[in-house]
């Protein structure tokens, strides 16, 4: 099975607010809030640990569920963020954004 | 309820400050008439003190983030203060005349991340936009601006400021905005300046003005809805807070002064001196602010438009009282629906209309004292309902 990798996009904003995570699309300005499990993924979308990695130390460590079903939950998580761009995945560890280029054009 | 309501009334609810407008600068580039700002640099923060403030705001949960002036893009730092913003992951919004926006500032602002931009477009015919801001050119240069803008991917907002000069071009901004794909707004409120200074309230339209534009589909939507008379509030409404000023949202000018709301020009903290969120939780000033019930407003709670008006408790206070009336939203009111306000009957401005029950327009009895004169209109007859 490959290995799967995520990083958060740079063009998002996103906070959290109490429970939930909100995060919104630059691109098509889509708002999303995410659950709890849903915003753990977010927070540890760091493009080099690998997603299964995720799942089990950060969700299954916290919540009563088993690895593979919180694995297939986590796997359809991010391929629904991935469709609006906001989460970017990759079977390769993903390099951070260049940094957000603050010259003056 | 929509997913932002959800998040909004959360924010609110939780007490979090979700929307922050933050000014760079108060210097500009163009003159404009209606302006509430003086534009000399009294000492403006630094992009390192931006960069301290955009984390206390990360923290303490701000999400929108709207970037303003004066105009921003004059600061040499501009997209310094930019990146800094955008690398907390706020909602950035910008507003700009983009006069000095061309095709690499729009590419960069886009790399960025900035959401969407909001451009005033004051007048389709250059001579009467360049006349507002007192910049030649600036017609020319702002559309180019926005040209660069739309031709880079972002978002853009065009609005329409209406005033005397401007009103009757409303119709041919929005078509120039429909031209260039981007969205487009208009708003007949002018503010006293933050000095203090009301004489900039002359520029406002007339009262009499207004049915047309509340008549108008194109800016209001559905017209009946718009201007239906005003329901019974219940309870709910009436503890209901009555705008996000100091609630949900607040304003921090280019010298780190905090305030409920760019219009709401009540100095409540410095965050050169303070921690945001220790202005935001601890300030008497806010918390005076979040006090305000719609049930406990002088003239306000006995309105009958008390749980329809954009009534602006910054407004009200530049009037000497953040619970009273803002005068300029009564009027909105009465022309939109044609019921008189509470404040308007309080001052003799409007006679009680045949035909509407009294009960319909409020417990607040008519007042015998003599007319000040409301901002900006005079009485008109009414027509029976």
């Amino acid at each position: 099975m490959n290995t799967t990798y995520i990083a958060r996009s740079s063009a998002v904003a996103a906070r959290r607010l109490g429970d939930e995570m909100v995060v919104m699309s630059a691109l098509d300005s889509t708002l999303f809030s995410l659950s709890e499990v849903a915003a753990i993924l977010w927070e540890a979308a760091d493009g080099r640990t690998p997603l299964e990695h995720i799942v089990r130390e950060r969700v299954c460590s916290a919540f009563d569920v088993d690895e593979g079903t919180a694995l297939d939950d986590a796997e359809h998580f991010v391929q629904t963020l991935a469709k609006h761009g906001i989460l970017l995945v990759s079977h390769q560890p993903i390099e951070p954004p260049t940094a957000l280029g603050a010259e003056r054009p | 309820m929509s997913l932002m309501e959800h998040v909004v009334r959360k924010a609110l609810r939780l007490g979090v400050p979700f929307t922050v407008h933050v000014d760079l600068t108060y210097r500009c580039n163009e003159r404009c008439e209606h302006c509430y700002l003086e534009h000399d640099d009294k000492g403006e923060m630094t992009s390192a003190e931006f960069a301290r403030l955009f984390g206390e705001m990360a923290d303490a949960g701000v999400f929108f983030l709207t970037i303003s002036g004066g105009e921003p893009t004059l600061r040499r730092d501009f997209f310094d203060i930019i990146a800094s913003a955008r690398s907390h992951q706020f909602n950035v919004k910008l507003k700009t005349n983009a006069v000095l926006i061309r095709e690499a500032e729009a590419r960069r602002l886009r790399a960025l991340g900035v959401e969407q931009t909001q451009v005033s477009v004051y007048s389709h015919r250059a001579e009467v936009h360049d006349a507002v801001t007192k910049l030649p050119g600036s017609f020319r240069r702002t559309i180019d601006g926005i040209r660069a803008l739309r031709a880079a991917g972002l978002k853009v907002a065009i609005n329409c400021v209406m005033m005397r000069s401007t009103l009757a071009d409303r119709k041919e901004v929005a078509a120039l905005a429909r031209e260039f794909g981007a969205t487009f707004t208009a708003d007949p409120t002018i503010t006293p300046m933050m000095s203090g200074d009301r004489g900039v309230l002359d520029l406002r339209i007339p009262g009499s003005e207004l049915p047309g534009l509340f008549q108008d589909a194109e800016l209001v939507g559905d017209v009946d809805s718009f201007c239906a008379p005003p329901a019974p509030v219940g309870d709910d409404d009436r503890n209901a807070v009555p705008c996000s000023a100091g609630n949900s949202a607040c304003y921090v000018s280019p010298y780190g002064d905090v305030y409920p709301c760019v219009q709401f020009p009540l100095p409540s903290g410095n965050v050169r001196g303070q921690k945001f969120l220790d202005i935001w939780r601890n300030s008497p000033q806010m918390n005076e602010v979040r006090s305000i019930r719609l049930s406990d407003l002088p003239v306000c709670t006995s309105c009958a438009h008390v749980g329809t008006c954009t009534r602006c408790p910054g407004l009200a206070w530049t009037e000497g009282n953040m619970r009273g009336p803002s005068s300029a939203d009564c009027e909105k009111s009465f022309y939109r629906t044609g019921v008189p306000s509470a404040n308007m009957l309080a001052r003799g401005l409007v006679k009680f209309p045949t035909g509407i029950a009294e009960s319909a327009l409020g417990a607040f009895a008519p007042g015998g004292r003599a007319s000040l004169g409301l901002v900006q209109i005079a009485p008109l007859p009414l027509t029976p309902a």
